[in-house]
C-alpha cells in the first residue's frame, strides 16, 4: 500500500471534484509528481506551479503551492518571468501536447535552447480534450479527430526529439502507467539544473476513445503499459516496428550551463562596469 | 553600447541629454523597476538596450525574449514574484501583447508596458510618427478592464511619467500603459532624475493576515487587495487564473462571485479618478480657441498658440496627459467655456469621440488630423483656425 | 522676448552629423544650462545619402521642438545644400564646406573648407565635423568653447582626444567672412 502523500498536498480550501474525467491520466501523473516533491523535501513555499490552458493546466489549482494558470501556450514565458524573478524557486510547469507543442511550440524551442531552469512536465494525450477533441500536433497520422473526421493528414511531433534537439538539459520520456519510473525521472528533472522535460504519455478516454475506439480508461491504461518499450531496447529496432510503441526512457541527461547560472556572471560582470557620475 | 552620458549636478541629482527611450529606461531604473522583458522593435528599441546594459549593474535582470507574447507573460511571472517590472514595444508588438495584458488586467498584476506609437495599421510605417494606438490601449485585449495610460509630451516628462506609471501600477495592483510616439521617443532634451530619497515611491500593500486566512485577491481591505509575492517565505500560498476567480483565486462562475469581482477591479481605479488623471491647461482662462492633444503634439499646440497670439488668436491648449481614463470633468468643462474646440491627433481623429462624448453637445468640436508619418507642424494647425 | 535658436546640420551618412548635434545639445543644456531639443533623421531617411540634425536652444522652455527656417544651418554636403539652403531665416547663417559643396556668395554666407582643413591640418577628414563645430563656437555665443569641449571628449574613442581637440581649436581660430 502505497502511502498517503497527495493528500497531504492538497489545498485546504479548494473545492472538489477536479475537473478531469474517470479514467484519465492526469491525476495519477501529478500523484507520482508530488511524491517526487515529497521525496526530495523541498518547501512547499519554495514551489511555483505555473501552466498553461487545457485540461493538465487544470492541475496547479489543487495543489498547496504557489501557482499561476496562464493563458494558452504561454506557461513557458510566464514561467521564465517567475524564475529570473526569484532564482530561487522550483519552478515547475505543467503543460499539455497542444498547449506546449502547438500554440506555445515557440516558447517550448526557446525555453529548451535557453536551458533556463524549469521543470516541465509536458502530458501528451495527443488531443485537445479540454475544448472538444481536436487534433493536436502529437496526435498520430490517421487517428481520428472533431477536426479530423477524415483521417488526420498531419504527421506528429516527436517532443523529446525536439526537446533534445533544441538543446534541453534533461529529457525523459514515460508514461501514467509507469508511476515509480516517472517519478524517479520527476526527481532527477527537479535535482538537474537546466531545463528539463518530461512527457507524460496519457490516455484520454473521453474524447480520443470517442473518436478512436480505444476502449475505457483501464483499456487505455493498459495499452500505454503494451505499448511502452525502453530506449534500450528500441535501438535495436526498426523504424516498422517501432510504429505503435512508446518510447520510455532518458533521451538527453546533460551539464549545459542554466540560464540563471550565466545571467548571474553577467551581473557580476556587468556591477563591476559600474561607474559613478562625474559631476558637471 | 549607450550612446549618452549620465552626470551629477551641484544637487547630487542624475543629469543627461537623452532620448524619450532612454529617458524612461533611466527613469524605469530609478523608479526600482528590476526586470524587464522585451523583443526587438523600432522604434521601441532603445530601452531595451539601456536596461540590457543597466539592469545587471543594479541587480536587475534583463531578457530578449522569443517574441512579444512572451515578453508581456515574462513581466507578469516576474512582477509575481514582487519585482516591479516593465517591457517595451510599439505598434505590431502592442497587438500581440493584448491578450496577456487582460490577464495582467484580471490578475490585478501591477507593471508597466510602454507603447512607442508607429503608423499603422500592420506593420505601416516602422519608422515614422503616429497616435494611432489610442484607442487599442483601452480596448486592446478582449472583454470589459479598467486601464490607466499615461502619454507624454516632453523627454522630460516622459522620467516623470515613467515614475508615475510605475507608483500608480504598485498602488492600484494594475498594468499600465505609457503610450510615448516616435517623435518624443527620439528626441533629445534633459533629464534630472529625482533623487531616491526624494522619489514618492509606492510599493504594493502586502498581506496582513495569518496565512490561514490569506486570499489571492481579499476585499477585506478595500477595493485594492493586498499582494503578496511568490517566494514570500510567510507561508502565503494561493493561486491566480485567467478564468474568472473568487477572492481565493479559484476559477468561479457564480454570478454572485463575478459581478462583485467585476465591478471591484472597475471601482479601484473609477474611484479614484482625481489622483489618477493628469491634465494640463494653458491659457484656457480667455481662450476663444481651444487645442486638445496628448503626447508630441501638446508640443505643436504649443507652438500654434505662441504664434497665434502674435497674432491676435486667443488659443488655449488642454494637455491629456492621463488618456485613460478619460479626463471627462475638465473637458466639460472647457466646453462649456471655449465655443472653438480643435481636437489634434495624428491619426483619423479617435480620441475626438471622447472629447464629443465628455463636451455632452457643447462647443463645436472639430479634428485636426495628420496620419502620413510625419510629425505636425503649427501652421498646419493654424490653417484650421481662420 | 524669447530667443529661440533654430539649427539644422545636415550632410552625408558617415560625416559624424548627428554626433556633432547630440555634442553641441548636450554641451548647452548640460553644461551651459541652456534649453535644447535636439531632433535627427531616423530610419529610411537616415541611411545612406543626406542625413541632418535639428536643434532648438533657448532660454525658456521650447515649444515646437522642430525648425521651421533655421537661423544657423551647416551643410557638408552638395545635396542638404540644395535642399536646405531656402529653408533659412532673413538673418540666418551658414557655414558652408567649401571644399565639399558649389556654393552662391550671399549675405550670412560662410565658405569654409571644412573637410579639406580636417585632412591637411589635423590629419585626418574623419573631424570634419569637429573642425565644424569650432566653427559654429566662434561665430555664435549659443554654446561656451569649454562646454563643447568637455561634452565632445566625453564622446570619442579613447586616444583621439588630442586630434579632437586639435580640431576644435582650428574650427574657432579660423578667419573667415561672408564674401559679399
Amino acid at each position: 500500500m502505497m502511502e498517503d502523500i497527495v493528500h497531504q498536498y492538497l489545498r485546504p480550501k479548494k473545492k472538489f471534484p477536479h475537473v478531469w474525467c474517470p479514467g484519465c491520466g492526469d491525476g495519477v501523473v501529478m500523484n507520482s509528481l508530488i511524491r517526487a516533491i515529497h521525496s526530495l523535501k523541498i518547501s512547499r513555499d519554495n514551489i511555483v506551479m505555473v501552466s498553461g490552458i487545457g485540461c493538465s493546466s487544470r492541475a496547479p489549482v489543487y495543489f498547496d503551492f504557489c501557482s499561476l494558470h496562464s493563458t494558452h501556450g504561454r506557461a513557458l514565458p510566464f514561467a521564465t518571468g517567475v524564475k529570473l524573478g526569484n532564482p530561487k524557486l522550483t519552478v515547475i510547469v505543467i503543460s499539455g501536447d497542444g498547449d506546449a507543442t502547438a500554440i506555445g511550440g515557440n516558447h517550448f524551442i526557446h525555453a529548451c535552447r535557453r536551458n533556463i531552469d524549469l521543470k516541465m512536465v509536458l502530458i501528451n494525450n495527443n488531443i485537445y480534450g479540454m475544448t472538444g477533441g481536436q487534433y493536436s500536433p502529437t496526435m498520430p497520422t490517421g487517428a481520428y479527430a472533431a477536426t479530423a473526421p477524415y483521417g488526420n493528414i498531419d504527421r506528429p511531433f516527436d517532443i523529446c526529439k525536439l526537446a533534445v534537439a533544441a538543446g534541453a538539459n534533461y529529457v525523459a520520456r514515460s508514461t501514467a502507467f509507469h508511476t515509480f519510473q516517472i517519478e524517479k525521472y520527476f526527481k532527477e528533472a527537479i535535482m538537474k539544473p537546466g531545463f528539463a522535460v518530461i512527457e507524460a504519455m496519457t490516455a484520454c478516454p473521453s474524447l480520443y476513445s470517442f473518436y478512436n475506439k480505444t476502449g475505457k480508461g483501464t483499456d487505455m491504461m493498459k495499452a500505454l503499459k503494451d505499448r511502452a518499450i525502453s530506449i534500450e531496447s528500441a535501438a535495436n529496432m526498426s523504424p516498422e516496428d517501432l510504429k505503435e510503441k512508446i518510447v520510455t526512457g532518458i533521451f538527453a541527461n546533460g551539464d549545459a550551463k542554466p540560464y540563471t547560472v550565466a545571467y548571474q556572471e553577467l551581473m557580476e560582470r556587468a556591477e563591476r562596469s559600474r561607474v559613478d557620475e562625474e559631476s558637471i | 553600447m549607450l550612446f549618452y552620458k549620465l552626470y551629477k549636478d551641484k544637487d547630487g541629482r542624475k543629469v543627461g541629454f537623452v532620448q524619450g527611450n532612454e529617458a524612461c529606461a533611466e527613469a524605469a531604473l530609478a523608479a526600482g523597476v528590476r526586470f524587464f522583458a522585451g523583443y526587438p522593435i523600432t522604434p521601441s528599441s532603445e530601452i531595451a538596450q539601456v536596461l540590457a546594459e543597466k539592469l545587471p549593474m543594479y541587480g536587475g535582470r534583463f531578457i530578449q525574449m522569443e517574441d512579444e507574447i512572451a515578453a508581456m507573460a515574462a513581466i507578469i511571472g516576474a512582477s509575481m514574484t514582487g519585482v516591479k517590472t516593465l517591457t517595451a514595444t510599439s505598434g505590431p508588438g502592442f497587438s500581440l501583447k493584448q491578450e496577456n495584458i487582460g490577464y495582467a488586467c484580471m490578475n490585478e498584476v501591477p507593471c508597466l508596458i510602454v507603447n512607442v506609437q508607429r503608423a499603422g495599421p500592420s506593420t505601416g510605417l516602422p519608422t515614422q510618427v503616429s497616435q494611432g494606438d489610442v484607442m487599442q490601449t483601452r480596448w486592446g485585449t478582449h472583454g470589459d478592464h479598467p486601464i490607466v495610460v499615461y502619454s507624454p509630451c516632453s523627454v522630460e516628462e516622459t522620467a516623470e511619467l515613467t515614475i508615475t506609471a510605475i507608483n500608480t501600477s504598485e498602488k492600484y495592483r494594475t498594468p499600465v500603459i505609457l503610450l510615448m510616439d516616435e517623435t518624443v521617443a527620439h528626441m533629445r532634451e534633459k533629464i534630472t532624475l529625482p533623487h531616491e530619497s526624494e522619489m514618492k515611491l509606492f510599493n504594493r500593500t502586502r498581506a496582513t493576515v495569518e496565512p490561514s486566512d490569506f486570499r489571492s485577491f481579499d476585499t477585506r481591505f478595500g477595493d485594492v487587495p493586498p499582494f503578496e509575492p511568490y517566494g514570500n517565505e510567510k507561508g502565503y500560498r494561493f493561486h491566480i487564473t485567467g478564468l474568472n476567480h473568487d477572492e481565493n483565486g479559484f476559477p468561479t462562475s457564480r454570478q454572485d462571485e463575478v459581478v462583485p469581482y467585476m465591478d471591484r477591479i472597475h471601482r479601484k481605479i473609477y474611484n479614484n479618478l482625481d489622483d489618477i488623471i493628469k491634465v494640463k491647461e494653458w491659457n484656457t482662462d480667455d481662450a476663444d480657441f481651444l487645442l486638445i492633444a496628448f503626447g508630441t503634439t501638446v508640443r505643436t499646440c504649443l507652438g500654434a498658440m505662441e504664434k497665434g497670439r502674435k497674432k491676435g488668436l486667443k488659443i488655449g491648449v488642454l494637455q491629456l496627459i492621463t488618456v485613460w481614463p478619460f479626463a471627462d470633468k475638465v473637458v466639460a468643462r472647457l466646453a462649456k467655456k471655449i465655443e472653438n474646440i480643435f481636437v489634434v491627433e495624428l491619426n483619423m481623429g479617435q480620441i475626438i469621440n471622447e472629447v464629443s462624448r465628455a463636451a455632452a453637445g457643447h462647443g463645436k468640436i472639430k479634428g485636426i488630423n495628420k496620419y502620413d508619418g510625419v510629425f505636425i507642424t503649427p501652421d498646419e494647425i493654424l490653417t484650421h483656425l481662420k | 522676448m524669447k530667443k529661440v535658436y533654430e539649427i539644422r546640420f545636415s550632410g552625408s551618412g558617415g560625416q559624424g552629423i548627428i554626433t556633432a548635434g547630440m555634442v553641441l545639445g548636450e554641451a548647452a543644456s548640460v553644461f551651459d544650462g541652456k534649453y535644447v531639443v535636439q531632433t535627427q533623421s531616423y530610419g529610411p531617411e537616415a541611411r545612406g545619402g543626406a542625413c541632418k540634425t535639428e536643434l532648438m536652444i533657448a532660454d525658456e522652455r521650447v515649444s515646437y521642438p522642430k525648425p521651421e527656417l533655421a537661423d544657423i544651418l551647416l551643410v557638408m554636403s552638395q545635396a542638404s545644400y540644395d535642399k536646405y539652403i531656402d529653408e533659412v531665416k532673413e538673418d540666418a547663417w551658414v557655414i558652408v564646406d567649401s571644399s565639399t559643396v558649389k556654393y552662391k556668395p550671399a549675405r550670412g554666407v560662410f565658405p569654409v573648407p571644412i573637410t579639406k582643413l580636417a585632412e591637411e591640418v589635423v590629419g585626418n577628414k574623419v573631424v570634419a565635423n569637429v573642425v565644424a563645430m569650432g566653427v559654429l563656437s566662434s561665430l555664435t555665443n549659443i554654446v561656451s568653447y569649454e562646454a563643447l569641449e568637455r561634452s565632445l571628449l566625453n564622446r570619442i574613442p579613447r586616444g583621439t582626444e588630442e586630434m579632437n581637440k586639435k580640431a576644435l581649436k582650428l574650427g574657432k581660430t579660423l578667419e573667415f567672412k561672408d564674401n559679399v
